[in-house]
Formats: C-alpha cells, structure tokens, sequence
C-alpha cells in the first residue's frame, strides 16, 4: 500500500510530500526523502530494541520502568527535564506538565542549537516569513553559517532555490545564492557566490554589512582582519539593497561561535536595516524536527522558550543557570529524564561526565550512548511513523505527522502520561 | 612526536546524520563521528596520510580519531558532532546556554 503526503520528522524542513510504500506492518520505499529522511524512515521503522525498557540494562515491562522513574524523580531535590527535539508537541506538552509537577528544570535542545537566536530575538525581535513566502518571492538567498546540503538536503529544491515560485516563475534562474561560511562546504555548489569568514570574525562582518547598508564609511584594513575585503562586502550590501526579495538563513555557524546571540542581534538588526530599501527576511535553519515545535510549547506554557525552572512553582527563565550544559556542568541536577535526545553524545564532556553520575531515564526510539548509561531507558515509538501528532516547521508552521506502521512499543506522550499520572498521585496534585 | 594547532569545527555531515537513524551502535555512525577532516597542507605538516590515527586535545578533554584530507583552509579542522567531539568541549556557556562549539583550538598529534 502507498501512503501519499507523509511528513518527515527528521530535519526542520519537515517535507510533507513523502510517499512511503508499506506491506505487512514493514516500510518497503520511500519516495520524494531525502538521504537523511530516507534514512530516518527506513531505519527507524526497523526498531532493533526488543525490550520495551530496561532497568540498569536489564529488561523490565514498561510498568516497572515508569515506577522506577516516578521513584528516581520525585525522590530527586533538583531533576532536570531535557531533549524533546525529536518528539511531537503533544508529549512536549506532558513533559511541560511534568516539570511544573515535580518542581523541576525543563530545558531544550534549542539551548545547544538556536538558544543564542532565541535570545536575539528577545532582544531586538525577528524580521522573518514563511518558506512558502520564500518559494514564490525571494530573488536573494544568503546562507549564513549554515550547509543545508548536508544538514537539509532538501531546503534548496523544496523552498529556496531551485522552485519555481508565483513571483518567481523562473525557479532558480532568478534568484542569486549567496553561502557565507568559514569553509568551502558542500552547499557552495549550489552558490553563485561564496565568501569565506574568518573563524570567529562573523559578527565585524554583519556589523560592517549594517554600516555600508546605511552609506556609512567602513574602515577597508579592520574588514581585512575578517578574511574578506571591503570590496566583497560592499558588493554584498549593495545586492542586498538592491533586490525584491531577499532573505537570510541564519545558521549553527553563527550561534556556536564567538558571539553567540550577538551574531543573530546583527543579523536581525541588518535585515530590519535593509527593509527600509527592500523586502527581506530572516530564517533560522532549524535542526531536529520538532525542535521548533518544543520552543513554541515551552512559550505558550511557560512564557518562554528553553531553560525553564518550576522550583518555586512558577516559570523563571535564565540561560546559563537553568540550562541542561550548566545545570550538568556545574553537578547541581540530582536526576535527569531524557526524551528523544541523545546528550551524551552532543553534550560537552563535563557534563556527560554528571549525566555518568546521577540516574537518568530516557525516552529514544533506539539505543544511543545516553541509553547506555542510563538507569531506566524506555524504548518508545517513532514519530511520524508509528506516531501521529504536531510538529512545527523551522519558519514556525505547524504541519500534522501521519502513521505510516504500527508499533509494539508506546508514544512518548503515552509515557509521559502514565509517569506525570503517578508522579500526581504521590504527590497527591 | 611534534603536534600542531588548529581550529576545530564541529558540525553535521551526512554520513553523520544518516548515523543517527540507521542505528548509533553501527559501524558508520562511528566512523562517521570519529574522522577528523583536515587540508592537505596540515596533513603533510604533521606527516600524516589519510586514514592514519591522530590524537586531539582540547583544554577541555582529549579523544583519538582517524583523519583525512578535505577541501579545508589551512589551519582548520572539521569533525562531525558525536561522543568523539564532545570529549573536546568545555561546560562554559558564557550564560547563554551554549558552548563553544565551533572555533576553538586543538592540538593534534600523530598516534604511533
């Protein structure tokens, strides 16, 4: 049976034109993916984990599993609650719950990939739109620290510059594709123009880039120490200025190097700066699938979007103290849940080295290095294949996963349910 | 045995991301996340040859790897996210939230 306009939850492009071919409960073809979403249906549709969870490595049913993490949590003085980048919004929503009922920090992995962004936004706000707006608009496409041919294959032929778009009838023969980056990756083949950064020197050259945009004088010997000349980024400017539609995707480069949510403030002030003389935008190039979704639940519940600690009982928000690096790094968390993330193979290793130290439960479709240290690990069921529920796209829309297969194995918001249910009762909430 | 610095970027590949769901306990998702990627200049100051076994240190911890040659400027050193590349990176965020993941130094050395 051929199941049309299945949505991919691997990356932020979430592309929802997937056509998976199923016979006897087993994904046989997937057509329209890409390799990473090939990849992410094919293999995650052969769960290898024959356990549905294991306690200290050992195999236990899944009602020993969840009493063993309402045991480890609500005996926990300070538990953090974090990942929930791979998972729908509705168990985003559980795991929110969770945290308001023990007590606990919640952070995200937003704080690991866009947290700088998010903090940019709060302070200078976002001038950004849709990719559809980008498909049928942009003539200007600037890639900013960000190599979507490797992290969103798709990004360049389903929204940005190959398709052919209302305004855009020509597809990518109107459009000009600018990929900024600190070396040559594999998406500057898609680029008419590439301008390679110094390490570190991102922010001089969006700061110089503000200054040009407005006719200021820009010193030529302080650009040089960015790795490009003056020449290179009047042109830049004057590109930016000039077209219908431009936009910028801000990505990973910007917010893991030196400057942080300073390199997005300056990237957003431009793009603000430039709409005085044109149309243009920003996007973040989102990584995991929902980890989009996860910032707009944490906000609508909590008010804001990562790094949320309920130890008063109220929301309070402070990255850099309730953050999952910091809370780890510093030893302060006593017990970790873990929900679709792997944090001991992303996180930096003095926080490995706690996550090692304190009991850890966690929620992952397949084994990975934070399931082998874990105390409690439960196998869960894949979104967007053997899961139906909400995720957002990296421009913020929300699009509906479909079940392509049936699984053996629970849904995180199942899970979640069941230990935020016997959390309530101990605690008699 | 001489090291040498260089500046790490640490980031997606497709191999790695492909890792992550064909199954992080397989073979390509290990090699995948434990190849260093440096240009051919770095490779001949440090006599390394492709495929050879180096050992990088960070101020904040250590790993070993096998390298290999890429189209890099010289003095920049790629390695895809995973548990080899989290070994490098420190706690600090800064108070942000985020550490320095991209753009730091690393000293490499050839593993006899």
């Amino acid at each position: 049976m051929q199941i049309d306009h299945v949505v991919c939850a691997f990356c932020g492009c979430v592309c929802d034109d997937l056509s998976v071919t199923v016979e006897e409960n087993h994904v046989l073809e997937v057509k329209n993916a890409c390799i990473l979403g090939r990849a992410w249906m094919i293999g995650h549709a052969g769960q290898r984990e024959e356990s549905v969870a294991r306690i200290d490595g050992q195999p236990a049913t899944l009602e020993e599993a969840v009493e063993e993490a309402v045991r480890i949590l609500t005996s926990a003085r300070y538990p953090l609650i974090y990942g929930l980048s791979s998972t729908t919004c509705e168990a985003q929503r559980q795991a929110v719950a969770l945290a308001e009922t023990l007590g606990a920090c919640i952070d995200c992995c937003t704080s690991v990939c866009h947290g700088p962004t998010g903090l940019a936004v709060q302070s200078v706000g976002e001038p950004t739109c849709t990719l559809g707006e980008v498909k049928n608009r942009a003539d200007l496409v600037i890639y900013w620290g960000s190599n979507p041919a490797e992290s969103h294959p798709r990004h360049f032929v389903r929204y940005a510059v190959t398709p052919k778009g209302l305004f855009r009838p020509g597809g990518r023969k109107e459009r000009t594709v600018v990929v900024v980056d600190v070396r040559p990756t594999p998406s500057v083949r898609a680029a008419d123009l590439f301008l390679r950064v110094r390490p570190g020197k991102d922010f001089e050259c969006l700061w110089a880039l503000r200054a040009l945009v407005a006719g200021r004088p820009v010193d030529e010997a302080a650009v040089a120490q960015t790795g490009l000349t003056l020449a290179q980024l009047r042109d830049l400017a004057e590109r930016m200025k000039s077209c219908q539609f431009g936009v910028l995707f801000a990505g990973l480069g910007l917010t893991q190097s030196r400057g942080k949510q300073m390199n997005l403030a300056a990237v957003f002030l431009l793009v603000r700066d430039l709409n005085a003389y044109t149309k243009f935008a920003a996007i973040p190039m989102r990584g995991h699938g929902n980890v989009t979704g996860i910032d707009n639940v944490m906000a609508w519940q909590t008010g804001y979007p990562f790094g949320v600690n309920f130890s008063r009982g109220y929301p309070r928000y402070n990255p850099g103290e309730y953050t999952a690096v910091d809370i780890l790094s510093r030893g302060e968390a006593d017990a970790t849940l873990v929900i679709a993330a792997d944090p001991a193979a992303n996180l930096p290793r003095p926080a490995v080295e706690h996550l090692r130290r304190i009991p850890t439960i966690v929620l992952d479709v397949q084994p990975s290095e934070t399931t082998r240290l874990a105390r409690v690990s439960i196998t869960t069921a894949p979104v967007g294949i053997a899961v139906e529920g909400t995720v957002y796209r990296m421009d913020n829309v929300p699009l509906r996963l479909r079940k392509v297969l049936d699984s053996p194995f629970p849904s995180d918001e199942e899970v979640l349910r069941r230990i935020l249910q016997r959390v309530k009762e101990i605690k008699k909430c | 045995m001489a090291s040498y610095s260089l500046i790490l970027i640490t980031g997606r590949s497709t191999k790695q991301g492909v890792g992550i769901s064909s199954g992080k306990d397989q073979p390509e998702y290990q090699e995948a996340t434990r190849l260093l990627e440096m240009s051919r200049a770095d490779l001949m100051r440090l006599g390394l040859q492709p495929g050879d076994t180096v050992r990088i240190r960070s101020p904040f911890g250590e790993t070993t790897v096998r390298c290999s040659e890429a189209d890099l400027p010289e003095g920049l050193a790629f390695l895809a996210y995973g548990p080899a590349a989290s070994q490098l990176i420190g706690g600090e965020t800064w108070a942000t939230g985020m550490p320095d993941t991209k753009g730091f130094e690393i000293e490499v050395e050839k593993v006899t």
